[in-house]
């Protein structure tokens, strides 16, 4: 099958979750992401067109994505906050020193950034697009990618109260080692 | 991506962690309500396409 035979569209199911995962760091919200994810694949069906074919679909999803939910912000001109918790499930109901309470405290640190610091550390943090893609698809500059990246990074060490060169404990296996030594059954 | 060896370790630390929050969203079940979307969107695909060979 040649390259020309492949329709772009039946690759978009691929990309959901990254949509998702995206839509939800951008609006703290799992309903109004999935309502964004939706606008999202929509546009992407009816303006499949604008799609080169060779080129990374996920960053072209990404930046309707990321286009879409600015410009309802500043239609909407309110902000919606973490309604359902989607970022702070689960802080509750953990102990103190476990290595999920403080999983849960970067996430509560990461809702409370900026909009363009939390979307420029999923960019190049977590989903590993570099600093140049991440620039073409929120149409800054480089720089400004770099720096909301780093400031993004220094304001989530301070709510982390990290100081540069601390380890972050919060793996499962941190969590096992301090319920073991505590000489308590795992739950 | 190439790790960048100049970022500080606290920098390294903390993209570890974001890897990690987006890699849970990345897991989580698909909501039906995109199958349906992306089946209504390909018969309203097919339609146009068949009216277009007529």
């Amino acid at each position: 099958m040649s390259d020309a035979a492949v329709d772009p569209r039946d690759e978009l199911v691929e990309h959901l979750p990254a949509l998702r995962a995206f839509a939800i760091s951008l609006t703290r919200n799992g309903a109004a992401a999935d309502d964004l994810v939706q606008d999202t694949v929509v546009k992407a069906w009816t303006n499949i067109e604008k799609f080169k074919v060779g080129t990374n679909l996920r960053a072209w999803l990404f930046t309707i994505l990321r286009n879409t939910f600015y410009s309802n912000r500043r239609k909407m001109k309110r902000e919606v906050a973490d309604v359902d918790g989607v970022f702070t499930a689960g802080l509750a109901e953990k102990p103190a020193h476990d290595g999920r309470l403080q999983m849960a405290d970067f996430r509560v640190a990461f809702a409370q950034l900026p909009d363009e610091q939390r979307e420029a550390l999923i960019l190049v943090g977590a989903s590993g697009f570099s600093y140049e893609e991440a620039a073409g698809m929120c149409g800054v500059a480089v720089g400004t990618i770099k720096s909301r990246a780093n400031r993004g990074r220094a304001r989530l060490g301070e709510l982390m109260h990290l100081e540069k060169g601390d380890r972050l404990e919060m793996t499962d296996g941190a969590t096992m080692a301090i319920v073991a030594a505590n000489g308590s059954t795992p739950i | 991506m190439a790790e960048d060896s100049s970022k500080p370790a606290y920098a390294r630390e903390i993209d570890e962690n974001l890897k990690r929050v987006f890699q849970e969203k990345l897991e989580e079940d698909i909501p039906d309500r995109f199958a349906d979307l992306l089946s209504k969107l390909k018969a309203q695909t097919g339609t146009k396409r068949a009216e277009e060979i007529k």
